[in-house]
C-alpha cells in the first residue's frame, strides 16, 4: 500500500543541497536543485552503512543529477539509485517525493524486506539474509 | 521453473569472484547460490591481508557485505566447514550436519600454508601467514616480545618480514636456497634485492636448512643443519602453499600426484557437475598461486555454466613484490634457456637497480625477465611478453630505454593485448569504450571493470585513452572536473582577476553543467582564498567537514578540535576542555600538532560545546578546513637554556596571522627555538629555525606519506621580513597550485624550482609581491572565527541538527567503551553474525 506522508517544510532544507527527515524508524535523505526539482533517497551509505548521505555534496554527471557521500566520496543517481562508479552491490533506494503547497511529501510504498537498509536500526540489515 | 541450484564450497577471494561474475552474467537467474565457507567471515582481500598490519580494519578488506549477498539472494554460510560430497546422489554435507543436495558443486578452498615437519613446529610461537586470525595472534605475540623470524625467503615470506618489522620486531628471513624470491629472481637480482632489505633493517640469513625449533614450550630460538643457531622468540613460516583437497580426496574426487583437485581445461573435475576454481586446483601439474589466474577460472566456470565454451588455457605467473618499499618484478620466464635464448642484463650499482630481460631470438619475442629496484617498466615489458609483440632492433632500449622509449607502450600494443589480467580486459576493449564516449578513466573502469581488479593497470589504462583523446583531434585534459575544463590554477587566476563571488556565478561564466563534488569545494576554497566572507554563506557547495566545522568521523559523529597557537594553553582553558569533554562524553587525544581532539561529538551538540569554550577565549581550529593547521613550537629562549630566540612567542604570532587561510590544501608550521630542532620546522610547509642573528626561512617540507626535508629558503632574517616573506610564500602557493597539492608536490613540480621560487618570492622577478601582501593582509584583517559566527546567528545554529523534520538526535551513531573512554560502533558489516 503506498501512502503520501508529509517530510517536513520547502524552508527546511538549504537550496541545492540536502537534509535528512526521519519518518517512524526511517531516515531519508531528501535533496533538491533551486528548490525546484526534488528528490529523495536513503540517508545511509551503502558502502560503510552510515547515515550520512544527506551531508553530502550534489551535482551532475551529464544529466544525471547525484549526491557524493562524504565519507568516501562514492557517488549515487539521485533519479535511480544507482552507483555512478558501476558497483552494483551499491544501490539507493529512491522514493517518490512531492510538494504540495509548501510543504514536501514523501511516498513509502509496501516495505520490501530490503527496505531494512533506510532503517534506523542498523542490526537490522545484518540479519536479513 | 524451478531454479538450478549451485552450492561453492569456500568464501575466499575465487569463491566470492564467482558469485559476483555469475550474477553480473546471468541477469535471470537461472540459478540460486549457496556458499559455505569455512572462515567466521564473508570473503575477504587476503592479496593486501598485509595491509591489517598498516591499519586496516577487517571491514577494509571485506570484498562484499553480508547485504551485498542477501540483497542478490545468495545465501551464506560462514563458519561451517562441508566435510561430505556425496556425488552419486549430489549431496553435501556440513559439519553441522547440514545436507543441501546440488545441480553444480563449485570448489572453491583454496590452500594452506606449507608448514615442513621440523621438530618443535608445535611450539607456541610459530605462525604461518594466510587469514585474518593468524594476523591477530601474529599482532598479538608480537607485543610480547623483540625478535622474530620468518622461515622463508619467498614473495609471502618477504611480505611477512615486513609486517614484522612494521610490529617494531628485529627481523630476520631465513631461506634454504642461496638467493631469495628463488621462483622469481636471479642471483644477481637476489644480491641487490638483499642489500636493499638488510637496509630496511631485516636480517637476511641464506643456505639455511632450518632444522629444528628451539625452546622449552614457547619459541626460543631455531638450529640450522650446518650446526648454527639463532635466537628468535617467535617465527612466521612461509615455506609455500598445499592446495586444500582433503575434501576432493575423502569423497573419491581424483586429486594429482602432489596434491590439487585435477581439473580438465573447463575446470570439471573427475565427478559430474562438480568444478573447482582456484588454489585448490591442480591444472597441467601446476598450482597456480595467485589471485588472477583465480579470477580467470572462475569467469571460464560461470561461462561453461551459461553455456559457453571457454577453456582455461593457463595463466600467467608474472608477479610484483608489494608494500615491502623494495620494488621487485618477475615476468614470464625469467630462467629460460636454450639455443636461441638470449639474456641482456644491467645491474646499477649506484642506484642499486637490477634488470635483466630474456629474449628468443628466433622468434624476436622478448620470454621473460627481472626487475629489481625500479619496476617503472614492468607493465610496458610485461605487454611485450604477453602479446608476444615484436621487439625494438636495439635490445639494450630495452633495458635502458632511451627518453621516449617506455612511454609508447600504449600505442604499440595490439588491440588484442590484455590489459588488465584480473578482469581480462583487452586494449580493443578500452578503445571501443573510448569510441562509445567513455572518456573519463573513471567511466572506461565502470563500463569495462578494466583496473577494478588490483588496480595494477589503471596507469595503462589511463595512458591508453589519453593516446585515443590524442589521436582523435582532442586534449588531454588537466580540467578540475567534468564542469570546469580548467585547472585549478586557471579558474583561481579568472576567478581572483574577475572578482567572482559566488560559485553559480563562476560556474556560469566558466564551467558548464550542474556542478559536482569536486569543483563545488575547489571554488568554495577559492573563494576564501581571495574573498574571505563567511564560509558558511556558501554552505551548499561546502563539503561536509567546512559545512559542519567539524571533521566528520566514521560513524558520522564528529570532531571538535580548538585552536592553540604554539601549542601554548592557559590552565583554565585546559581544565575547560577536560569540563566540556565529561559533560559530552568525548573522546579526548592530545594530537600531533599540539593541542587537543575531541572526539565522538553528535552534530546538534556542536554549538552546545563551542559556546563553551569561546567562553574561556577558544577559537576554531580549522582542522576539519585545508587551511592552516598548526604552528608547533619548542620551549624556546624563555625556558630552554640553549634557546636564542622565543620561539613560542613568534609561533603563536605566525599561528595567529595565518589561521583560518584557506588553500589548496593544508598548511602546517612550526618554530624552533635554535639548530637543535625540536619543533622539527624542516618537516613542514613552512618552518623557521632560530640563529643567533635571527631566523632561517624553510619551506615546502612534509611528513606523511611521502616525506620530504624542507629547504633552506632564507637565512637570517629579522622578525618583519620573515612575515613579509611568509605572506608572499603563502599567497603565492595559493595562486598556483593545484587542487590538492601540498607544497612539497608543488614545488617538485614548480619550473625553475627553489631558485625560481627565491627569484619571485625574496627578488619580485614578476614583480607581484605588492600584490600578494595585500592579499595576505586583506585575509588577515577579515578574519573572524567561524565558530563565533555561527554561535551568534540563531538561524545558522538551527542547521546543526541530524533531522529537518524532528528534535530527535540520530539513533544510529553508537559508541563502545575502550581504554577508560568511548570509540565509535560500526555494527553493520563489522559486527559477525553468525548463521
Ligand atoms: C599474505 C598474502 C599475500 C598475497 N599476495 C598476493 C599477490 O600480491 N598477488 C597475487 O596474485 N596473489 C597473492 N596472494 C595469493 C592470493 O591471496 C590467493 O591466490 C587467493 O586468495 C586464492 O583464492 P582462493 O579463493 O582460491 O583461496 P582462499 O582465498 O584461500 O579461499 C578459500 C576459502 O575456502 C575455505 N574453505 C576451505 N575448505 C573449505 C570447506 N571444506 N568448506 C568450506 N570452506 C572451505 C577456506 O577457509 C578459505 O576461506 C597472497 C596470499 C597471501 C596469504
Ligand atoms: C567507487 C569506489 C570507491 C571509492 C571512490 C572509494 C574511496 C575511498 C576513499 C576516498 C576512502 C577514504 C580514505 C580516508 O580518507 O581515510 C576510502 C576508504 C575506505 N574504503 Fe573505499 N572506495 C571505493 C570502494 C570501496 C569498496 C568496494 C570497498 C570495500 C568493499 C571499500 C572499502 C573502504 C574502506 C574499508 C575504507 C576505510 C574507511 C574508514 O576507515 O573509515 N571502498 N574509500
Ligand atoms: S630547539 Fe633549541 S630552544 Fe627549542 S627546545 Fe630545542 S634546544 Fe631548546
Ligand atoms: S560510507 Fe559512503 S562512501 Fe563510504
Amino acid at each position: 500500500m503506498s501512502q503520501w506522508i508529509k517530510a517536513c517544510g520547502i524552508d527546511d532544507i538549504q537550496p541545492n543541497a540536502g537534509g535528512c527527515v526521519k519518518i517512524g524508524e526511517h531516515q531519508i535523505a531528501i535533496f533538491n536543485e533551486n528548490r525546484e526539482t526534488w528528490y529523495a533517497v536513503q540517508n545511509m551509505c551503502p558502502h560503510k552503512q552510515q547515515f550520512v548521505l544527506s551531508r553530502g555534496l550534489i551535482g551532475k554527471q551529464g544529466d544525471i543529477p547525484k549526491v557524493a557521500c562524504p565519507l568516501h566520496k562514492n557517488t549515487f543517481s539521485l533519479q535511480t539509485g544507482e552507483h555512478l562508479g558501476g558497483n552494483c552491490a551499491y544501490h539507493l533506494r529512491t522514493y517518490p517525493i512531492r510538494v504540495v503547497d509548501q510543504e514536501i511529501q514523501i511516498c513509502l510504498q509496501d516495505e520490501s524486506p530490503s527496505s531494512s537498509a533506510t532503517q534506523t536500526t542498523q542490526c537490522e540489515t545484518q540479519h536479513a539474509q | 521453473m524451478n531454479k538450478q541450484r549451485i552450492i561453492v564450497i569456500g568464501n575466499g577471494m575465487v569463491g566470492y569472484k564467482f558469485c559476483e561474475k555469475l550474477i553480473d552474467q546471468d541477469p535471470d537467474r537461472q540459478f540460486a547460490i549457496t556458499v559455505f565457507g569455512e572462515e567466521p567471515r564473508p570473503a575477504y582481500d587476503r592479496v593486501n591481508l598485509s595491509k591489517y598490519f598498516a591499519g586496516s580494519t577487517v571491514d577494509d578488506l571485506t570484498m562484499a557485505t553480508r547485504e551485498w549477498y542477501a540483497d542478490h539472494d545468495i545465501e551464506l554460510f560462514t563458519g561451517e566447514r562441508v566435510e561430505i560430497i556425496d556425488v552419486d546422489n549430489k549431496e553435501i554435507e556440513s559439519v553441522t550436519g547440514r545436507r543441501m543436495g546440488y545441480d553444480k558443486l563449485v570448489i572453491a578452498t583454496g590452500s594452506s600454508a606449507f608448514v615442513p615437519p621440523i621438530p618443535g613446529v608445535d611450539k607456541k610461537g610459530v605462525f604461518v601467514y594466510r587469514t585474518i586470525e593468524d594476523l591477530d595472534q601474529i599482532i598479538e605475540h608480537g607485543r610480547k616480545v623483540k625478535t622474530a623470524a620468518v622461515v622463508g625467503g619467498g614473495l609471502l615470506g618477504l611480505e611477512a618480514a615486513k609486517a614484522l618489522l612494521d610490529l617494531n620486531l628485529k627481523t630476520n628471513v631465513i631461506e634454504y636456497n642461496p638467493r631469495l624470491m628463488p621462483r622469481q629472481v636471479d642471483q644477481a637480482g637476489s644480491d641487490v634485492l638483499q642489500q636493499k632489505i638488510e637496509e630496511l633493517g631485516i636480517s637476511v640469513l641464506l643456505q639455511k636448512r632450518t632444522d629444528a625449533v628451539l625452546g622449552n614450550g614457547s619459541v626460543e630460538g631455531v638450529a640450522f643443519a650446518d650446526g648454527s643457531q639463532l635466537d628468535v622468540e617467535m617465527i612466521v613460516v612461509s615455506a609455500g602453499i598445499r592446495p586444500r583437497d582433503e575434501i576432493a580426496r575423502k569423497n573419491n574426487i581424483a586429486v594429482g600426484e602432489r596434491g590439487g583437485i585435477l581439473v580438465d581445461s573447463h575446470l570439471q573435475t573427475s565427478a559430474p557437475d562438480v568444478y573447482a576454481i582456484g588454489e585448490c586446483v591442480v591444472f597441467n601439474n601446476m598450482v597456480y598461486g595467485l589471485i588472477a589466474p583465480g579470477y580467470q577460472m572462475a569467469d571460464v566456470v560461470v561461462d561453461n555454466l551459461l553455456g559457453g565454451d571457454k577453456e582455461f588455457q593457463g595463466a600467467d605467473m608474472s608477479t610484483k613484490l608489494k608494500l615491502l618499499g623494495v620494488d621487485v618484478g618477475s615476468f614470464g620466464d625469467p630462467f629460460a634457456e636454450g639455443d636461441h635464448i638470449d639474456a641482456v642484463s644491467i645491474r646499477n650499482t649506484v642506484k642499486q637497480t637490477y634488470k635483466k630481460i630474456v629474449v628468443d631470438r628466433e622468434t624476436n619475442c622478448l620470454i621473460g625477465g627481472i626487475l629489481v629496484g625500479d619496476t617503472s617498466d614492468y607493465g610496458t615489458l610485461l605487454q611485450y611478453t604477453q602479446n608476444q609483440m615484436s621487439l625494438p632492433e636495439c635490445l639494450e632500449h630495452l633495458v635502458t630505454p632511451p627518453a621516449s622509449g617506455a612511454a609508447s607502450s600504449a600505442t604499440e600494443l595490439p588491440d588484442t593485448a590484455s590489459i588488465c589480467t584480473c578482469e581480462n580486459v583487452t586494449k580493443r576493449q578500452i578503445i571501443d569504450a573510448f569510441e562509445d564516449g567513455q572518456t573519463t578513466v573513471d567511466q572506461i573502469k565502470s563500463c569495462t571493470k578494466a583496473g577494478t581488479g588490483c588496480g595494477g593497470c589503471v596507469p595503462l589504462v589511463t595512458d591508453i585513452l589519453n593516446a585515443q583523446i590524442k589521436k582523435s583531434g582532442g586534449e588531454v585534459k588537466t580540467a578540475l572536473c567534468a564542469c570546469f575544463d580548467h585547472s585549478r590554477v586557471e579558474l583561481a587566476e579568472r576567478m581572483r582577476t574577475e572578482k567572482v563571488k559566488t560559485y553559480w556565478e563562476a560556474l556560469g561564466r566558466f564551467g558548464h553543467g550542474g556542478g559536482c563534488e569536486i569543483c563545488k569545494p575547489a571554488v568554495a576554497s577559492i573563494l576564501a582564498s581571495y574573498q574571505n566572507d563567511f564560509i558558511l554563506n556558501h554552505q551548499n557547495i561546502q563539503d561536509t567537514n567546512d559545512q559542519f566545522l567539524a571533521n566528520i568521523q566514521k560513524n558520522g559523529s564528529y570532531s571538535v578540535v580548538p585552536r592553540v597557537p604554539g601549542g601554548e594553553i592557559r590552565p583554565e582553558q585546559l581544565i575547560a576542555i577536560g569540563q566540556v569533554a565529561k559533560d559530552f562524553d568525548l573522546y579526548t587525544k592530545i594530537t600531533g600538532g599540539q593541542r587537543i581532539d575531541l572526539f565522538g561529538a553528535r552534530v546538534e551538540q556542536l554549538p552546545l560545546i563551542w559556546q563553551r569554550l569561546r567562553d574561556v577565549g577558544l577559537e576554531s581550529g580549522h582542522a576539519y578546513a585545508k587551511s592552516l593547521r598548526t604552528v608547533k613550537s619548542c620551549v624556546g629562549s624563555t625556558w630552554c637554556r640553549f634557546g636564542v630566540q622565543d620561539s613560542v612567542g613568534l609561533a603563536i604570532r605566525i599561528e595567529n596571522r595565518y589561521k583560518g587561510l584557506r588553500s589548496p590544501h593544508k598548511l602546517k608550521s612550526a618554530v624552533s627555538g635554535c639548530s637543535r630542532e625540536c619543533a622539527e620546522a624542516q618537516s613542514k610547509d613552512f618552518g623557521v629555525i632560530a640563529t643567533e642573528k635571527g631566523y632561517n626561512l624553510y619551506v615546502c617540507g612534509n611528513g606523511g606519506m611521502k616525506p620530504r626535508h624542507a629547504d633552506l629558503f632564507a637565512e637570517d632574517l629579522d622578525e618583519e621580513t620573515l612575515i613579509k616573506y611568509i605572506d608572499r610564500f603563502l599567497m603565492y602557493y595559493i595562486r598556483t597550485a593545484d587542487r590538492l597539492t601540498r607544497t612539497s608536490k608543488w614545488l617538485e613540480k614548480f619550473e625553475g624550482g627553489i631558485e625560481r621560487l627565491r627569484a619571485i618570492v625574496i627578488d619580485d622577478a614578476l614583480g607581484i609581491c605588492e600584490e600578494l601582501e595585500r592579499e595576505m593582509q586583506h585575509q588577515v584583517d577579515t578574519y573572524v572565527c567561524e565558530w563565533s559566527r555561527v554561535l551568534d546567528d540563531p538561524a545558522m545554529r538551527r542547521r546543526f541538527a541530524p533531522f529537518v523534520n524532528s528534535d530527535e538526535s540520530d539513533p544510529n551513531i553508537h559508541f563502545q567503551p575502550e581504554r577508560g573512554q568511548k570509540k565509535p560502533l560500526v555494527t553493520a558489516s563489522s559486527t559477525e553474525v553468525h548463521v
